[in-house]
């Protein structure tokens, strides 16, 4: 136990390094805007300390940067340290011991999973995200809706149906009855977006905010019926957290209304 | 004291067997763990499914395929390596250097670098697909291409090794005494780095076997036309650990099957 618990704070501490790395530049204007002390920092007896272990699905990575930034400047007491992965993945982790502060998670399936073995305290869905059609800069295929997924002629990339935005197209897809002509059924929903950017399938289906990050490599397309196949992101605080009260005082700040204009802006709804 | 000839196996400093016994629990323990923790009773009704099968099929197909083709293309290319010791230092560094980078490159990297050349918008596949109407990601074929970029370098460097070993005065008696170029390479130096081009053949088949990075980045993720075992393991870990663990025993088992059945029969000089 103790072996894994120190093998899974070293995995934590490298994918740090990393993001910390990532996240610098990515961040920067959103330094320089003057940040308030966040209305959701409300301390409940002196000033929190400490370090935060957040655990958060890896499409948070950039909305997340800016308000860890924006968290720590109203702390100046706290160190929060991101883990970005996989919500599946992530959630194995904490239930096998990994020391997490606070989940934050891409379905609420997968916070089920932590809850079950009984270490969320309280979840709470504070974004969602809706899927866009995504094609390469200056759409070759000429796409316009999500009945273009049934042109044979296109090549068409998807999620699995075993992660979650593939669960997600499904939905979608079968809402609109339609069958798409798929030609690869990726593992995540960024090697969609990669396939896109190369331009090697002329459409897929993603995450608004994957759209929003890609920048003007891609262009994003919104179809009718989005709305019948909705992610939801819920987080929750770590019963068993060394650091409950700084736990809970980032669970305030990303539910705060500064921490929801931040996930506005990264092109989340609100939950 | 008289000399005593060490026995044929040599000796082995008594210290020695610690680092290599842990070096064989950190190859073999991961191993264990999963035919331990593997779900035996649903086994079968986990292995059985339709899609279970077709990825199997597809995997060893398409593997097979990549070892012909690392087959006819590598040999002759291990040859070449093996000659190249006579050049001088910068080609042959380079060729060098050139074999063995997919070895070290990440597989995923190898999969972008092959989109980049063969993609429909790469370097060559923008005229296959102007030209030919001919794109190949997403296809079987890419499945193979894959493969072999990441697996031929195994039977390249086997090869290689053998041909040095090798004694060059049969070849060059057999070509004193009036044989082609051609026949020596067929008649002589073939069967004398045979042993070799079979280890080469049976690492290059496995690795196909297992490739995942450069297959799903290159040629995608399609049922019973890219999706091979790994992929379909990798998969399944998403949703259902459980089932993805029984799909991880099937290409286990199929590994070692073939290197443990095959290799004392037909690659003594592996061992030797």
């Amino acid at each position: 136990m103790r072996v894994s618990k120190a093998l899974a704070v070293l995995a934590g501490l490298a994918v740090l390094a990393l993001v910390g790395c990532a996240a610098g530049p990515a961040s920067g204007p959103d330094s320089a805007a003057p940040s308030a002390p966040g209305p959701g920092s409300g301390a409940a007896s002196g000033p929190i300390s400490g370090t935060v272990a957040v655990f958060a699905a890896a499409s948070l990575g950039d909305v997340f940067a800016a308000i860890e930034e924006e968290f720590t400047a109203a702390h100046p007491g706290v160190t929060v340290v991101v883990n970005y992965g996989g919500s599946s993945g992530l959630a194995e982790q904490i239930v096998q011991g990994a020391p997490a502060d606070v989940f934050a998670a891409a379905s609420p399936a997968t916070m089920t999973t932590v809850a079950d073995a009984g270490l969320a305290a309280d979840p709470t869905v504070f974004a969602s995200n809706t899927l866009e059609l995504v094609v390469p800069a200056g759409n070759p295929g000429t796409v316009d809706g999500l009945a273009d997924l049934e042109r044979p002629e296109l090549a068409v990339a998807l999620c699995a149906v075993e992660v979650p935005c593939g669960a997600a197209s499904a939905k979608a897809l079968a809402a609109a009855g339609l069958g798409a002509s798929v030609d690869t059924y990726e593992q995540d929903v960024k090697a969609v977006l990669t396939k896109v950017e190369l331009g090697e399938v002329d459409a897929g289906l993603v995450y608004r905010t994957d759209v929003l990050a890609a920048g003007d490599a891609v262009e994003g397309i919104r179809f009718a019926g989005a709305d019948a196949a909705v992610t939801e992101y819920p987080i929750a605080a770590i019963t068993d957290s060394p650091n409950p009260r700084a736990a809970a005082a980032f669970v305030a700040f990303v539910v705060s209304a500064r921490g929801q204009a931040l996930l506005d802006e990264a092109g989340f709804g609100a939950p | 004291m008289a000399p005593r000839r060490p026995r044929r196996a040599g000796f082995l400093a008594p210290a020695l067997w610690i680092p290599a016994g842990i070096a064989l629990a950190l190859l073999a323990l991961p191993l264990v763990a999963l035919v331990v923790r593997a779900p035996w009773a649903d086994l079968p009704q986990l292995l059985a499914r339709g899609e279970v099968l077709q990825a199997l099929a597809l995997s060893l197909g398409t593997a097979a395929i990549a070892t012909a083709v690392s087959l006819a293309l590598g040999v002759p290319l291990a040859l070449v390596l093996a000659r190249s010791a006579e050049w001088s230092a910068v080609p042959r560094r380079l060729l060098r250097a050139l074999v063995t980078v997919p070895l070290v490159l990440p597989p995923v990297v190898g999969g972008v670098a092959l989109l980049l050349l063969l993609g429909r918008r790469g370097l060559v596949g923008e005229w296959l697909d102007a030209w030919f109407g001919l794109t190949i990601p997403f296809s079987t074929t890419a499945v193979v291409i894959a493969q072999v970029f990441v697996a031929m370098p195994f039977l390249v460097l086997a090869v290689e090794g053998a041909v040095r070993a090798s004694d060059r005065r049969f070849e060059i008696a057999a070509a004193t005494l009036g044989a082609s170029r051609w026949t020596v390479f067929r008649r002589v130096t073939l069967p004398l780095v045979a042993p070799g081009v079979s280890a080469g053949a049976l690492l290059c088949f496995t690795r196909a076997l297992g490739e995942f990075g450069a297959t799903i980045t290159f040629a995608g993720s399609f049922p019973g036309v890219t999706q091979t075992l790994p992929i379909a393991t990798y998969l399944e870990l998403q949703r259902d650990p459980d089932a993805a663990i029984a799909l991880s025993l099937v290409l286990m088992i199929v590994s070692v099957a073939v290197l443990v059945s095959l290799r004392d029969r037909w690659v003594p000089g592996l061992t030797s």
